[in-house]
Parts: C-alpha cells; structure tokens; sequence
C-alpha cells in the first residue's frame, strides 16, 4: 500500500475532472461527484436510469481509471458491467463495490499513518 | 430606409449574387442608384454580410444537430451564455422569460458520441449549470432567416389557411 497512491485516490478533483451524471446523451442530472467518496454517495441517490446509462458505456470505470487512476476499482467495475444488471440491483452491486473499496483505501490509509515513525 | 431599400433587400435576399444592373432591371432603376443604396445599407449595418447556405449532407460532411436547453443559476446565466457562444460545436445561443432561467442552444457535432463528450466535458462542468437537456433534431421541417418579405408572404398564409368567418380552410 502506497500512501501516496491512496491520498490521490481519496482526493477531491477540481471541478472539471469531476463525474457528471447524464440519463442519456446529453440530458445531465445536475449532480455531479468531485471525489470517490462523493460518488459513493451520489451513486446511492441518483436516479437508477444514469447507473444504467453510464456502466454499459464504461463511463464510471473510464474516470475511476483515468481520472481517479485507481486501476483496480476501475476492474471491479468493468467485471460488474458484464452482468448486464438494471435498478436497484445494479445500485446495490455498484454501491458495495464503491463503499467497499472506500472502506479499504482509507482503512490502509489510516494504520499507514498510525505506523509512521514519530520524531 | 424606404420602400425601394426593401425591395432592393428583398431582391438580394432571393439571391445576393444579382449584379446592379440585375436589379435596376427589375425595379425600374439606374444601376448607379441600386449601387449607392446598396453601399448605404452596408454603411449602416442593415446588410451585416453576404454568405453561402451550404447543404452538410451533400457537402459530404454529416453531422447530428441536437437542440439543447441548459438550466442555470441566475447569477451565473449570463456568463454561461457567453461561454457557450465561443465553443465552435455551439452555432445558435439564446436566453429566454420563464419560471426558470435558461439558455437554448443550438449545438452540431459529428455523432452522439461527440455531442455527449462536449456536453459532459465543456458544458456541465461550467459554474451555475444546474442540469441539461438535449433533444436530438431527427427531421428538419423548415429552416429560415429572416425575410423582408416575411410581412406579406403572413397575411397570404393566413388568408389561405383561414376563410371569412375565421374557419380554418381543410385542403382537399
């Protein structure tokens, strides 16, 4: 585990490289995530149709990869798209991948921290 | 401006690319009065410019036109209005009187795909967006600029479509 790696994770983005949830080409939500933590939550609230539009599309495993740069969230996602889910259960599906690999990176991030030496 | 400016106006809006003399011929004047008014209306500003209306499809470039309406915060509107009208895919901007604010658009791009790109990474993340909606244009019915002759061309319409008693008339 990298500090480094899971502070850049955790970040908040400005605002042009945050997430912006559509319900289809061009209609936008409104709500738009500027961090994971942010997302998690978001992808708990939205309306199911923008998780159905955008996890076919690879959009949410596109920006966790390219833009977040956490290439193993982006996998658990790209795995969850192949299951062609819909409603709540996809929401379900997404949020426990999301929160669950929140949990992990700030849990690491924490005992890191706990660990480091003190001068 | 006079009646004879308009009907120099309504020739060119035919076909700007009338000659004086075209003109003088149809109207019953010297080209050299066609010219000077001509310069005049130019001088002024009534003619802003002579251009080319160009058919995307048959000039082989296909593009998808989509109308978009964008709500926003009132404080934040006229800013996003002129944003928007320096992206080169945006070719019409306008905001409008309702309960809400908003801004309508006009946007043209080579595919959906690249509509939802510039609209999911020029258009929401500007500040004051509040959401977008966007219809794609599927069929144009009719397309016009303004025309001099507009006025007249009404009443026929109307008198075509509408009989005495203000009954619409049923084509047969």
């Amino acid at each position: 585990m990298n500090v480094e790696t899971n502070s850049r994770i955790l970040g908040t983005l400005p605002r042009e490289k945050a997430f912006y949830f559509f319900t289809s080409i061009g209609n936008y939500t409104g709500i738009s995530a500027s961090s994971l933590k942010e997302f998690g939550e978001k992808v708990n609230e939205i309306n199911v149709k923008s998780l159905e539009f955008h996890l076919p599309r690879g959009d949410f495993e596109k920006w966790i990869n390219e833009v977040l740069q956490d290439a193993e969230l982006a996998t658990e996602i790209r795995r969850l798209a192949r299951f062609n889910l819909s409603g709540d259960t996809l929401r379900n599906q997404l949020c426990a991948i999301v929160s669950g690999r929140f949990k992990r990176l700030t849990n690491q991030l924490d005992s890191a921290q706990f660990r480091e030496p003190t001068i | 401006m006079d009646d004879v400016d308009l009907k120099i106006l309504g020739v060119l809006q035919e076909d700007a690319r009338h000659t004086y003399t075209d003109i003088g011929k149809s109207l019953g004047m010297a080209h050299s009065t066609v010219y000077d008014r001509i310069k005049r209306l130019e001088r002024y500003g009534i003619i802003r410019k002579y251009t080319t209306i160009i058919d995307p499809e048959k000039a082989g470039t296909r593009r998808i036109l989509a109308l978009m309406t964008v709500y926003t915060d009132p404080k934040e509107s006229e800013t996003v209005a002129e944003k928007l009208c320096k992206a080169p895919e945006i070719l019409e901007v306008y905001t409008s009187i309702s309960e809400e604010l908003i801004i309508m658009a006009k946007v043209m791009a080579a595919d959906q795909e690249s509509l939802h790109a510039f609209i999911a990474n020029s258009v929401a993340p500007l500040p004051g967006v509040l959401r977008i909606r966007t219809s794609i244009v599927t069929k144009k019915f009719k397309e016009a600029v303004f025309s001099i002759f507009n006025e007249s061309r009404k009443s026929t319409f109307i008198k075509r479509t509408y009989n005495m008693k203000g009954e619409k008339n049923h084509e047969r």
